[in-house]
């Protein structure tokens, strides 16, 4: 009998495909941490035909923003996302990382205008998308570590 | 009507090359005004807000003199002290309230974007005076009033940016444009203050090649124009280091014997020790001239934004 590693899930989101190592970031995006209040499932260095191995996020009963579906996409574009409704795929979520990537980066620079109090979001020109590069519509500077840098 | 009519100066590279050609014709046009010998009240009636949170003497007095040569009037600070702006008001809400005092605003600030966050928060043109080590615009725009104006040309000239490449944001802008305009380039700075790759890249994005070197001696004989920019203490570790590097690349006579008659020495100013003081009497010294050219430069700028006839 196969083993089940991962159990489905009756509502909520199932981000797979997730390059291997990056399940943690995906779940610091989600802002899932020590206060979680839905059950949330982690699969690391699984086997995938694709991709030879991949993580898997699995969160019960949320469903993800757009906002959210853009950052996961700056760290791991080639993740699916599908919204599950009573343990059926009720919606793939298409990945499209944006030309701009508006209020969920930080800029690297720490005298650029968009870090200190001012009413403005931080605003991110995608001048390429492989390999991802962004520059700050501000400074005018690439970002460099764009993962560490997700807000 | 032109497409300068309102229109924000945040950096070089929102202009095109005819823009900044139109740019340089209407200075030269307008040194006569510059120099007194002739009136203009072309924006008489108009205000500009000079607002210097950092305190830069040269530009902020050469902007003024520019609106004051056409008729207009100035008003600002020269420091952020004593504004509102120790009291806690965001930069947004200065620029709201400047807004309505003014017709444009030049804005010179420490932080890197700030021109451009300003820009978002008021329909009147927003002229960047510098932000950080980010873009200073109108100094590129001077710089090359300074070469085409003695040189009559950009095409086929051969540009030497000397100095501290890495850090300089004044040769950033330069070299950017010059590729923009078909100059050839030549960069020689220490081998840590080389030009950064992402300006190179943009340079061999327009086609062009371009020469890098770590000893003047190398390229002097080839170049048409000399910009030579001030390498700063602080970026060596000890002050030997220091006093080594810079040495190397001072301007003096005996460097010139080599170089081509029709040379000409740019600076932005103010120098310390780069170029030495015997060869501002050769015909190769023009840097005393690209200051004074910052006011009719400026003063086409004003106009082509804010004049009637623009």
């Amino acid at each position: 009998m196969r083993e089940l590693r991962v159990t489905p899930i009756k509502n909520g989101t199932v981000i797979d495909h997730i390059p291997a190592g990056l399940a943690l970031k995906v779940l610091k995006i989600l802002g899932i941490g020590d206060a979680v209040t839905s059950t949330v499932t982690v699969a690391m260095h699984v086997p995938s035909q694709a991709m030879g191995w991949k993580d898997i996020v699995k969160v019960e009963d949320r469903e993800l923003g757009g906002r959210e579906l853009d950052k996961i996409a700056l760290i791991a574009p080639t993740a699916t996302v599908n919204v599950i409704r009573n343990y059926n795929v009720a919606e793939k979520r298409p990945l499209a990382l944006p030309d701009w990537a508006v209020g969920i980066l930080r800029c690297a620079n720490p005298n650029c205008i968009s870090n200190v109090r001012e009413p403005i979001e931080s605003s991110f020109v995608v001048r390429s998308k492989n390999p991802l590069r962004v520059v700050c519509k501000y400074c005018d500077r690439e970002l460099e570590d764009i993962v560490s840098h997700i807000l | 009507m032109s497409s300068f009519r309102g229109r924000d100066v945040l950096s070089i590279r929102d202009f095109t090359p005819a823009d900044i050609q139109l740019v340089l014709r209407t200075a030269r046009k307008m040194v006569p005004v510059a120099v007194g010998e002739k009136r203009s009240r072309s924006l008489e009636g108009k205000i500009l807000s000079t607002l210097f949170y950092e305190p830069s003497t040269r530009t902020r007095l050469s902007f003024e003199s520019a609106m004051a040569r056409l008729g207009g009037r100035a008003l600002g600070f020269s420091s952020a002290e004593g504004t509102s702006v120790q009291k806690g008001e965001t930069l947004a809400d200065t620029i709201r309230m400047v807004e309505a005092y003014s017709d444009a605003i030049v804005l010179r600030h420490p932080q890197e974007g700030a021109a451009r966050l300003a820009a978002e928060f008021t329909e009147k043109p927003v002229i960047n005076a510098g932000d950080g080590a980010g873009q200073h615009p109108t100094q590129t725009l001077l710089d090359l009033y300074t070469i085409w104006d003695e040189k009559g040309a950009f095409e086929g000239q051969n540009v030497t940016l000397v100095g501290d490449l890495k850090y300089g944001r004044t040769v950033h802008s330069l070299a950017y444009a010059l590729a923009e305009l078909g100059a050839h380039l030549t960069f020689v700075s220490p081998p840590t203050l080389e030009m950064p790759p992402e300006i190179l890249e943009r340079v061999k994005e327009k086609g062009l090649s371009f020469r890098a070197a770590h000893r003047l001696e190398e390229v002097i004989r080839e170049a048409d124009v000399l910009y030579v920019t001030r390498i700063q203490k602080e970026r060596f570790p000890d002050a030997q280091e220091y006093e080594k590097v810079a040495g190397s690349y001072r301007i003096d006579m005996e460097i010139l014997r080599d170089a081509k008659r029709g040379l000409i020495i740019m600076h932005p100013l103010p120098r310390v020790t780069e170029i030495a003081p015997d060869v501002d009497r050769t015909k190769h010294a023009v840097y005393f001239k690209q200051a004074f050219n910052a006011v009719p430069v400026r003063m086409a700028l004003l106009d082509l934004i804010l004049g009637e006839g623009a």
